[in-house]
């Protein structure tokens, strides 16, 4: 993290630090993450902040928090490029990259509405293969049909 | 590969030997009562005449028994009962489970549902993996085979689940060229397209009719249209009719998965290429070789 960063954002205690979010992206993230502000966590946010590696990137601070392999993987639906720092007593004990899993499960819904997994009272859960991540591409389990990055991001900004 | 017990959701779960083991089955005019004592669920959620009741015959001429319903207002569904938990019921009941359905995936959902086998008799507007085995299997037996055939799809080739079904099932195949004829708003799906193997091409019927071994011709219907206009201009370049067949090879033949509208007319029935009765009959066959493969 470059000083400028560090202006804006102190340095957590203990938590995750989401950083090298592709810019403009963070909200997703946190939207992905369930994070509305009311949970109480100490949460900081930085966009369109000078990177290196991206040009322009967004952080995510959260303090108090540690994220499951399960999330951090979900975070690669949005943000590809993120890395996930786990901090404990000032101190980064673990940095991961996210690792988009080949299968996507109850994350996003399918783009059509006959799909079984659009059904109310089914017991069919959305359930996604990718099969292209750059750009991202996504095909329903169940009904075949494609879900591009654009929708993927549509949904996961709206939910 | 063995079959008992497997699921039958899409054709591409098949290979070339798994079909061919069927229609070789199919074609040696077995007799037997394999299903003796077996019970059939046959869960149409969607009205089918052809499907369902082949579905029965094969039954019956195999020894075995049925239970179903093909119309939701006489059952639980039409109190709001879910499809899951009439699939869980059935699985109870039935030692394998025949579903039609018009949501996409729903022959999937039961399948990981029940531990009986599951046979998608058609689910929402891609699959339809047993037609496909029917079309084939007339194919194979016509034709001698199926490789290095110029095919031409025609009609509704984005709603129509048996449409959708046999160009996959082309896939398991090498055919020498397969061309595509549809109204632009009835062409198929990216999805769909992206996954074909073999040499396509969307083509007019007039201009490819001479080099076609198999026409497929699928009903193009009046609603799929969001302009009545559109649907009244273009419906004449799907029709064929006996003047129209000059043009073809004389062992050219059409199937039809029926039922059939107004888009074959009913001179074409007589000449040697309409095949599609004897498509419908080879239903019969086709599934009971499926059932004595499937069922436990």
């Amino acid at each position: 993290m470059n000083a400028e960063d560090k202006l804006v954002v102190r340095r957590i205690s203990n938590g995750t630090v989401i950083d090298h979010i592709p810019a403009g992206r963070a909200l997703r993230v946190l939207g992905i993450l369930g994070i509305t502000g009311d949970e109480g966590y100490t949460v900081a946010l930085v966009m369109n902040v000078h990177s290196g590696k991206l040009g322009k990137k967004d952080i995510v601070k959260v303090e108090g928090r540690e994220l499951s392999k399960e999330e951090v993987d979900k975070i690669a639906l949005v943000a590809p490029t993120a890395t996930i720092n786990i901090v404990r007593d000032y101190e980064v004990v673990e940095k991961r990259r996210v690792e988009l899993p080949g299968m996507i499960e109850g994350i996003v819904r399918c783009v059509n509405p006959k799909c079984v997994t659009n059904a109310p009272r089914e017991a069919a859960k959305p359930r996604f293969r990718v099969i292209s991540r750059e750009p991202l591409k996504l095909v329903c389990e169940y009904c075949s049909e494609y879900l591009s990055e654009d929708e993927i991001i549509a949904q996961l900004a709206g939910s | 590969m063995s079959f008992r017990g497997k699921d039958v959701l899409c054709i591409m779960d098949f290979t070339r030997n798994d079909l061919e083991r069927l229609f070789r089955i199919a074609s040696s005019k077995f007799e037997g009562d394999e299903l003796r004592g077996r019970v059939i669920a046959m869960a149409f959620f969607e009205p089918s005449t052809r499907t369902r009741l082949s579905f029965e015959t094969a039954t019956l001429r195999l020894g075995g028994g049925y239970i179903g319903f093909d119309a939701v207002q006489a059952t639980s569904v039409a109190k709001g009962e879910s499809f899951s938990d009439t699939i869980r019921m059935l699985d109870a009941y039935a030692d394998a489970i025949v579903v039609r359905h018009s949501l996409e995936g729903a022959a999937k959902l039961a399948a990981e549902l029940a531990d009986s086998p599951v046979i998608n008799a058609g689910d929402g507007s891609k699959r339809h993996p047993t037609q496909a085995m029917i079309d084939l299997y007339t194919i194979w037996k016509e034709k001698r085979g199926i490789d290095n055939l110029t095919y031409g799809v025609l009609g509704d080739l984005r709603y129509g689940r048996a449409a959708g079904s046999f160009l996959r099932a082309l896939n398991i195949y090498s055919p020498k060229k397969v061309y595509l004829i549809a109204p632009e708003s009835l062409r198929p799906r990216e999805e769909l397209l992206d996954s074909l193997k073999m040499s396509w091409e969307f083509a007019d019927l007039s201009e490819v009719l001479p080099e076609l071994d198999v026409l497929y011709v699928t009903r193009i219907q009046k609603e799929r249209f969001p302009d009545p206009a559109e649907y009244e201009r273009v419906k004449g370049s799907y029709r064929i009719d006996a003047s129209l067949l000059r043009d073809a090879k004389s062992s050219m033949i059409i199937l039809h998965p029926l039922p059939r509208v107004d888009e074959i007319a009913l001179d074409v029935d007589s000449t040697p290429h309409a095949l599609y009765f004897k498509q419908a009959a080879n239903g019969i066959p086709l599934r009971m070789a499926l059932l004595r493969e499937v069922v436990p």
